[in-house]
């Protein structure tokens, strides 16, 4: 893989040039190399015009406003939705609600699915590569519920343990709730499969998307998922808004989760009518101004194209993984070659992960160090600890060969 | 190199003077930081008079909690009781002689945090006095 095979599958040079923050020094002299896209994506500035765009021409609250302006912002909000439910194949618009991000979207369903539908004894299968907001919404219903929770095993490589899916699902799983992609080890797991047998099961999929949905094409009804969770800041987006998709089916049969304004069709002073989906699981004044910006960055990765996206990263890992693996005394967590992103987390002998982090920051670039939100993950490798670099799109193989370079630097100061 | 890398800094971490345990010790106290997995034992001998006649700490973490565990340790070891107790976050600030921002301050903080522990007798979970 040569730098110009790169740019064969996207500029991401000419790509850069759209995101004003990747423009900037870390220092004045020292370039930023950001490698901590996983945590949050950098924002091109047709979605930061996006944003303010609405603020300066067309704020109004949403729905039910008879004047211009209100219709205006209604259409806006409303063609956001109809931005994100074709950019995942949702059936219709009302099966995309809006939330504030991929963590509330796991909490709405585990207190309003769950609570209507989980019971004691019955059991949910998670992954033991489950980010803590697919893990402890879900322990807490455990604790209140007494619904049992079982894992498919991760293998030493970092992937899922797929033989260990049929004796689990033999126990009649309500609910299978995974992992498109793995936030500390980049893995993809064959989730179209998972759902496939979690169906045959009988039980409902939920996928975790916060990941994949940034960094692969994804179509819903392909992948069989029931629920999708994902956040809008990983995908380009603004923080303050994510998505749940829901099936219409499971959506209308869902109570509600938080009670206020817009859930509501008539209140009474003792009672309520719940109003239709989406709008039941929007109870107040939503992010109106987030969800048209998440609109124009669902427009912008449509127009880069989601296929060459996912190959640009398949190509940058397959050229940072030798790479890493080639400095001494660095242990990757997770060397899953296949079905994997461009996510890399690793411990160095006698290097603390905050020192290595750091020493990379002198060096201008940005990576994250510590567990990652998955402790559990990192208890099983046996290591408190790792430093994360993971790339998007717009990073570049010299990106790549920036860090490598600095990682020995590290290993000199520590020598 | 930054100031947090400086030589001062590295030769406690690589080369601590006050790692390990003591054979006989008055007081124990560890902690450890959650975010990064910081983790610090401590052990504390106080003399008859009230100094503090020898201390040893243990732990895993990143060059700043476990340098700043040794020079504290070394800083203490022979004062009164009464003196280590007022040592203050600044006054180890100051031994340390560099500034840091919010996270890592927590890292160089822990070691006075399991000071204080030791000192006050909290009881630490899993520390055995």
């Amino acid at each position: 893989m040569t730098v110009s095979d790169f740019s064969r599958i996207l500029d991401a040079r000419r790509l850069r040039a759209d995101f004003p923050a990747l423009q900037r020094a870390t220092r004045p002299g020292v370039p930023l190399v950001y490698l901590d896209s996983t945590a949050t994506s950098q924002k091109p500035q047709q979605v930061v015009d996006a944003l303010a765009a609405f603020y300066r021409s067309r704020n109004a609250n949403v729905h039910r406003g008879i004047y211009t302006l209100a219709e205006e912002a209604t259409a806006a909000y409303e063609e956001a939705r109809q931005k994100v439910a074709a950019f995942i194949g949702a059936a219709e618009a009302a099966e995309i609600v809006f939330v504030r991000n991929a963590t509330e979207a796991v909490n709405l369903v585990a207190y309003a699915w769950g609570r209507a539908n989980l019971h004691a004894g019955d059991l949910i299968v998670l992954t033991e590569m489950e980010h803590h907001a697919n893990l402890v919404p879900w322990q807490m219903l455990a604790a209140e519920r007494g619904v049992r929770l079982e894992f498919i095993p991760v293998t030493p490589e970092g992937a899922l343990d797929m033989a260990a899916l049929p004796g689990l699902l033999a126990q009649e799983p309500k609910l299978v709730a995974v992992s498109g992609m793995s936030n500390v080890t980049g893995v993809q797991p064959d989730v179209a499969e998972i759902a496939r047998q979690a169906h045959a099961a009988g039980a409902v999929v939920l996928v975790d998307g916060a990941q994949l949905v940034p960094h692969a094409p994804v179509d819903v009804q392909a992948l069989g998922a029931d629920f999708l969770a994902f956040s809008g800041h990983k995908m380009l987006g603004p923080t303050g808004v994510g998505v749940l998709y829901g099936r219409r089916a499971l959506l209308e049969a869902m109570p509600p989760f938080l009670g206020g304004g817009d859930m509501i069709r008539w209140v009474k002073l003792r009672s309520f009518d719940v109003n239709d989906v989406p709008y039941k699981f929007e109870a107040g004044t939503p992010p109106i101004a987030e969800a048209v910006a998440l609109g124009a960055a669902v427009d912008y990765l449509q127009h880069v194209g989601m296929e060459a996206i996912h190959a640009y990263e398949q190509a940058m890992a397959a050229y940072v993984l030798p790479r890493l693996q080639e400095v001494p005394g660095l242990h990757l967590l997770g060397t899953a070659t296949e079905r994997r992103g461009a996510v890399f987390s690793f411990w160095m002998d006698d290097i603390h992960a905050h020192d290595v982090a750091q020493i990379l920051d002198h060096y201008g670039i940005a990576v994250r160090a510590g567990h990652h939100c998955a402790q559990p993950l990192h208890t099983k490798f046996g290591v408190p600890a790792t430093a994360r670099a993971s790339f998007y799109f717009y990073n570049l193989p010299e990106e790549a060969d920036h860090l490598i370079a600095a990682l020995y630097k590290a290993k000199e100061v520590f020598a | 190199m930054e100031d947090l890398y400086r030589e001062y800094i590295l030769d406690h971490y690589k080369s601590p003077k006050f790692r390990g345990h003591l054979d006989d010790y008055t007081l124990v106290y560890e902690d450890d930081n959650p975010t990064c997995g910081d983790h610090l034992h401590m052990e504390l001998k106080i003399a008859p008079d009230g100094t503090v006649a020898d201390a040893r700490f243990d732990g895993m973490g990143c060059a700043l909690s476990q340098a700043s565990a040794d020079i504290l340790l070394e800083h203490i070891v022979g004062k009164p009781v009464e003196e280590v107790k007022a040592f203050s976050k600044d006054d180890l600030l100051n031994l340390l002689g560099i500034s840091l921002g919010p996270v890592r301050l927590k890292c160089a903080l822990l070691s006075l945090k399991v000071l204080k522990g030791a000192l006050y007798g909290l009881n630490a979970e899993g520390a055995q006095k």
